[in-house]
This record gives structure tokens, sequence and C-alpha cells, in this order.
């Protein structure tokens, strides 16, 4: 029968267990990742079956890798998400955390645009690190995305979008994130996109500042294609700034609703 | 003038376009996303689009924070 090894489709006979074909290829391998779950006890394989055997510690080639990654992702969604792009319109809080989940997540192109330089007030929830105080955030972002994922394709646009760039830059995107910090500039996404690129699908964010309850963070449809995370009232504002948890909480929101459309799901 | 916002019929008296309305409901139209009869209609427009009676529209306001 035919099973999948570390990407490579290989031929065994029947009645060939997990730990057999382990004690055959690798016998050294401590992680064994069956159809993208890790395998604690020894068991028959099937036709089609999908193994990775991993040394923990060891430096994979670059070919492998991939591999590897991919062993953790659900058989049948990794194909998905790789053929897929999505864009971030601004990656300071929110759009940093829902590109490195996106990237984690194995989505295969990203098209991100900020117009803005990473600065000290941003180290309180944005992404970045102090060794990148004063490059664009798209070029720090694509180098910390490179270290987690070299799979993905970033396409990085420093530059401030309009109304007049949006339609153009965005064009190529299955689903588009809004993850702008002004009130304004959300709204102007929003029309923008949604007028622009029509029947593409909207995830955008407002109301996650402050220390409010974890739950009243909500993902809700608030017109074709167009959904909205947040609890809707939390602005910034002195006296209310905005903080790690919560904001990583909305974009996690964004990033899971993001992936839900891909893979054929409503967010909400 | 009947019209339906977010899913709510209400009736309005002097309103016209889609700014009147946002007057109307104290709204900042540099703050909010809207669908007028299920199409999106930009900032520039928002004087230059009508509301008649039996409109249907869904605003969509934003804070800031990101």
């Amino acid at each position: 029968m035919r099973i999948q090894l570390n990407e490579q489709w290989i031929e065994i006979e029947q009645g060939m267990t997990l730990f057999g074909l382990r004690q055959r290829f690798k016998p050294e391998a401590d992680v064994v990742i069956r159809n993208g779950f890790p395998a604690n006890n020894d068991q028959a394989l099937a036709e089609g079956d999908g193994i990775v055997l991993i040394c923990r510690g060891e430096q994979p080639s670059a070919a492998e890798l991939e591999a590897l990654m991919v062993a953790r992702h659900t058989p049948g969604v990794h194909q998905k998400l790789k053929s897929a792009t999505v864009g971030i319109a601004g990656v300071g809080g929110l759009g940093s955390a829902v590109a490195v989940a996106l990237a984690r997540t194995g989505v295969g192109r990203l098209i991100v645009a900020d117009f803005d330089l990473v600065e000290p007030s941003n180290l309180n929830r944005q992404q970045y690190f102090v060794d990148q105080l004063g490059l664009p955030k798209v070029s720090a972002l694509q180098q910390n995305l490179a270290r987690i994922n070299p799979y993905v394709q970033i396409v990085p646009w420093h530059l401030r979008l309009t109304a007049g760039n949006i339609p153009e830059l965005f064009a190529e995107v299955d689903v588009m994130v809004e993850a702008f910090d002004g009130a304004d500039q959300k709204a102007m996404l929003a029309a923008a996109f949604l007028g622009g690129c029509p029947g593409k699908p909207l995830v955008a964010a407002s109301g996650l500042a402050g220390f409010g309850p974890s739950n009243s963070i909500t993902t809700r449809a608030v017109g074709r294609n167009f959904y909205l995370v947040g609890d809707l009232e939390s602005a910034a504002r002195p006296g209310e700034g905005l903080m790690a948890p919560r904001v990583g909480i909305a974009a996690h929101h964004q990033a899971n609703a993001v992936l839900r459309l891909l893979l054929g799901e409503t967010p909400a | 003038m009947q019209i339906t916002v977010n899913g709510k019929t209400r009736q309005f008296d002097a309103v016209t376009n889609i700014t009147t309305l946002l007057e109307n409901l104290g709204l900042d139209p540099a703050r909010v996303a809207i669908e007028h009869n299920l199409a999106i209609v930009p900032l520039a427009e928002f004087s230059a689009t009508t509301i008649s009676d039996g409109d249907s529209l869904e605003i969509v306001q934003f804070v800031g924070g990101g």
C-alpha cells in the first residue's frame, strides 16, 4: 500500500505498523505524527496515511522543514490555506498579530500595508522587537514572519493607504483584514474595499482598548461580506490605552474569522 | 418617512440624504461605514445619496484603537 512519509509517497507492505515504519526509516525519531496528530502508541497503518517522523532538536533541511511544519495542520486544510492570499491594512497591534497567526497557520501569501515605522510606544502590544525601532513596520514584520515560516510569501507596501489605492493593492486577496488605529481610517477602508473589491469579505475591528472583560469581544456579521470584531465601544482614549491582551484577543478573533472564511465557513 | 436602520424600522422627518440622516442620529460621518439598500456608499457620496421612504441602511460605527 502507499503512504506518505515526510511528504514523500512510498510503497510499504500490508501489515506494517507505525512504529515498524519508524524502525525501518528513522529509528532515532522521537516525534511521530500520523495524519496531523501526534501518536504515542503503535498502530496499524492505512492506505493514504500521512506520516511524519521527527527528531526533536534536529535542524531539518530546508526541504524537510515545510513538510514538518505542515505535519501539525489538519490534512486537507493546509492546501487550501497555502493557495490563499490575505490582505492586512495596517500592521500595528491588530495587524502584526493577525499576520503572525496567519503565517503560523500556513496562509500562503500576505499583502501587508502600513506607512509607519516601529517606535517604542508600539512595543507594549505589537509584534516587534527593540532592535527593530526605526524600521518600517512592514519590513520588520517581513523579517519576523520569515523567521516563523519562510514559506509564506509577504508582499510589503510601505505607504499610506487611501480610498484611491486600496482596490488596486488588494485586488488579489481572498479575504481582507482592516487593522487600522483611527476610526476614520477604519471607515475609509471599509467603504473603499467593500465598494472597490465587490464580493470579497472584509474582517474589521472596533472596540478593543483597555482591560474590560475578554468575553465582550465578539465576531459578528454587519453586512454582506462584512464582519466586525470587538466590543464596538471601547475606544482608545486618554485613560483607556491599548493593551496587549485585549488587542491580541481581537486580533485572533480576526485571524480565526479569516481562517473560517478561507475554509468556506461563516465566521459568525 | 419610514427607514430601516440596522434592522429596525423607524420614522424620520427632515431626512433627505445620508448626511442629514447621520445628523439626525448624531453620528460622525467620518467614522461610519454605510450600506444603503445593500450598496456600499463612500463618504464623498453621503450628501448626494438620496434617502426615500422604505429604504434600508446598515450603519457600522467605528471607534479608534488597533
